[in-house]
């Protein structure tokens, strides 16, 4: 017993030992002057990432790129300890809700300087995705690499069924009012247990057994999938001073009557509840099986939309608002510089690099995200088309310039705390639209409080 | 237990002549004993010790992870009398244990009794184990996967038997008890188990004498088996609550506190202003508190429930 116990012991502390020291491997001192440490959370991007580090170390023998890539929920807090306990990796990929907090504390390098002696040229990006990352102190953190906007991802098969034509749906109109010939379209798909649509006597919406539209969750403070588009065409933005909001709007009437027709789909029964939204594995999965007709989806997701094998997916286009124009979030991603590191020259060299046209057609190429680059976008648009996704609806709204930015914040995590919980309680019914002016407050008061 | 190595001498076991000795003795075993303990100790110490006594101190601080804690006194737990997220997670933390223990145990000494009074195979005890053998994670997913509204195939069941499909994790009066119920199901295996052991250890004549008197297999149970179960029942029921109060990997995997607030246990409130909120001060103050809580919780049960003695005596 006593022995026994004793070697598990000793195994288990030889076990702890060995990632602790391999944890240290991760640090500067163990590795080549030229070897930078890269991270990465999007496993389908790891392919071009590794091709790219190639054609780097073929340009510059001197330095050396090691791609690592966690998920997205292991990224960030791996992140934290890796800056705490000076393990951070070298450059990483940088999300605009969390890299403002990471600058606000010191984390991450500002590249000012570097884009200035290297003459970097920011205009070959998509119009105003470089600016996205100067943050609130006015400093550079990040070259964009690659973008993303948000359209219907449609069940073809279940719009042939209820005679709609592509033609209307890519001319769909909203109003917080009546919802528009969106909210027509969004009733006729809505099917119950006894075949009769949403726009047919009789129908029982307690017993729908394809739903017009599917959501994934109330979108707390950003509604980034689920309601944007409706809100930003509806005349609404979310702060004073986007994109670095110090006073929010979400108790606005504009926001409140789009989140109450929104709400309304429930009561309708064109949307399914709450719960049963929240019930699901995930909204994807759901319109795989063909229980939505229609679903908002980013672009990012569309690798996982062409792997749904038993339904046939296409895109359409966001409704024209009370505006007068379609609307969409412009969200992106960046490489940025852990201000920890010790070798800066090749962080920015490899940073540099990624932001570059010669990286950006490898990612093009492999279709799997939208190239920050404009002189890219054409390799983009032809490898998603020979997988089968005609990508103009993303377009449109970035070329027109009708688009508007994620809201950071170096508060995002608070907001999220306040938001979440109230925009839940709203779509669940448990509490009224009006009731967000008080969510509202308190973020402020946060905000207030940590300026 | 050294001591009894020795054959007891006259000599030794009398008088002042006997105590050099054994103090020497003892002292001897003393280096050996530090050196076998050593390993864990330092163990002990590194990874329970310090971290208690550093999060016992940060607990004080308002500490943001990424720049040096700063001393703030008692303001952590100020905040905290007035967060009405923490009393929430409170809440909702011991209403997952209340029907969590509360089934777990029932589930398990039924099990239990029914190995104990119908068999003794290896294979039965196996297949009760099993689901304790899936990693949480894994479980977790799986039932959730299993109960989705639209596409579990567990609503197809409900189907067959009338019943409307129920949401299990996205109805905030559902969340709890569903991931209740799942813990359960992990657990009541390795609980009875714990258990049955428990039984083997109650000696067959009191068994005997019962029947010699006539006792109905009901009255059995709960005169003489419960009774004499109780140091062990008491032991599963401390272990499996402080387990139980630490609950956080389902809620993590499936609803992530959510719906509303529904599922925001303690453990998960603490997780998410520590790591996403980088509220580390705060964080610690509320994992001390939990502390405080459990150790209170076991001292009752170990004191109340009369753990160290047995009705056999």
């Amino acid at each position: 017993m006593n022995l026994s116990r004793r070697t598990l012991l000793k195994a288990g502390l030889g076990a702890l030992a060995v990632p602790a020291v391999a944890a240290c491997n991760n640090g500067a001192a163990a590795r080549g002057d030229g070897e930078i440490i890269y991270w990465l959370w999007d496993s389908a991007q790891l392919p071009m990432y590794t091709e790219c580090a190639k054609v780097f170390h073929e340009q510059n023998p001197q330095y050396t790129v090691k791609i690592e890539q966690y998920g997205w929920n292991d990224y960030w807090s791996k992140l934290v300890t890796g800056f705490i306990s000076d393990t951070a990796p070298d450059v990483f990929t940088g999300h605009s809700s969390k890299y403002p907090l990471f600058a606000d504390k010191g984390q991450v390098l500002p590249i000012d300087d570097y884009v200035a002696k290297d003459n970097v040229d920011l205009s070959i990006y998509q119009k105003g995705l470089a600016d996205r990352w100067i943050g609130a102190d006015g400093k550079r953190y990040g070259l964009p690499k690659d973008w993303d906007t948000e359209v219907y991802f449609y069940n073809s098969a279940l719009t042939e069924a209820a005679g709609i034509s592509t033609e209307q749906l890519n001319s769909m109109t909203w109003n917080p009012k009546d919802g528009g010939t969106f909210e027509q379209i969004v009733q006729r798909l809505t099917v119950d247990s006894k075949g009769r649509r949403g726009d047919q006597p009789g129908f029982d919406k307690s017993n729908v057994k394809v739903y017009g539209l599917g959501y994934a969750d109330a979108g707390g403070g950003d509604g980034q999938t689920s309601w944007s588009w409706y809100a930003a065409s509806n005349g609404w933005k979310y702060s004073e001073g986007e994109p670095w909001g110090t006073k929010f709007f979400y108790g606005d009437p504009k926001f409140t009557e789009t989140i109450g027709w929104w709400r309304g789909l429930i009561t309708k029964g064109y949307m399914p509840t709450y719960a049963q939204a929240k019930s699901g594995v995930d909204v994807t999965t759901s319109f795989g099986a063909g229980k939505y007709a229609i679903t908002p989806n980013g672009s990012w997701m569309l690798g996982t939309y062409g792997e749904l094998k038993q339904v046939k997916t296409k895109l359409a286009r966001l409704p024209i608002g009370p505006v007068g124009k379609r609307m969409s979030m412009m969200n992106g991603l960046a490489d940025t510089i852990w201000a920890g590191t010790t070798r800066r020259d090749a962080s920015w060299a490899w940073v540099k690099f990624l932001g570059s046209q010669t990286a950006q057609d490898i990612v093009a190429k492999a279709g799997v995200v939208f190239p920050a680059v404009a002189a890219s976008m054409p390799a983009a648009k032809a490898a998603f088309a020979k997988s089968g996704w005609d990508v103009t609806p993303f377009l449109e709204p970035v070329e027109a310039g009708d688009v508007f930015p994620y809201p950071a914040n170096p508060n995002a995590a608070d907001v999220t705390a306040v938001m979440t919980p109230a925009m839940d309680a709203v779509m669940s019914f448990e509490a009224e639209p009006g009731s967000l002016a008080k969510a509202n407050r308190d973020v402020n008061k946060i905000l207030s409080a940590n300026a | 237990m050294t001591t009894t190595n020795a054959p007891p001498t006259r000599k030794r076991s009398h008088g002042d002549s006997a105590a050099p000795p054994r103090k020497r003795r003892n002292l001897g075993d003393l280096k050996v004993a530090m050196i076998f303990i050593a390993p864990a100790t330092l163990g002990f110490v590194v990874f329970y010790i310090w971290p208690t006594l550093r999060g016992a101190y940060l607990s004080f601080t308002e500490y943001s992870l990424l720049s040096a804690p700063k001393f703030n006194g008692l303001a952590n737990y100020e905040r905290m009398v007035q967060d009405s997220f923490f009393w929430n997670a409170l809440g909702v933390t011991v209403e997952y244990v209340v029907i969590n223990i509360g089934v777990q145990t029932v589930l398990a000494v039924g099990i239990a009794m029914l190995m104990y009074r119908l068999t003794k195979s290896i294979t039965v005890r196996a297949v009760i184990l099993a689901p304790y053998l899936v990693a949480n994670v894994v479980v977790a997913l799986v039932w959730y996967w299993m109960l989705d509204v639209q596409v579990g195939v567990v609503q197809t069941f409900l189907g067959w038997v009338g019943i409307d499909p129920v949401a299990f994790f996205g109805d905030s009066h559902w969340a709890i008890p569903t991931v209740a119920g799942i813990n359960v199901w992990r657990h009541m295996g390795y609980t009875a188990l714990l258990v049955f052991a428990g039984l083997q250890t109650i000696p067959k004549y009191v068994y005997e004498a019962a029947e010699v008197d006539g006792s109905t297999e009901w009255k059995t149970f709960w005169r003489i088996t419960l009774p004499l179960l109780r140091p062990v029942l008491v032991m599963v029921l401390v272990v499996t609550m402080i387990g139980s109060f630490q609950i956080f990997d389902t809620v993590a995997v499936t609803t992530q506190g959510g719906p509303i607030n529904a599922t925001r246990v303690i453990y998960y409130y603490i997780y998410e202003r520590a790591f996403t909120r980088f509220d580390f001060g705060y964080a610690s103050a509320m994992a001390l508190v939990l502390f405080a809580i459990l150790a209170v919780v076991s001292l009752l049960q170990l004191r109340l429930l009369r753990a160290k003695e047995s009705d056999l005596a």
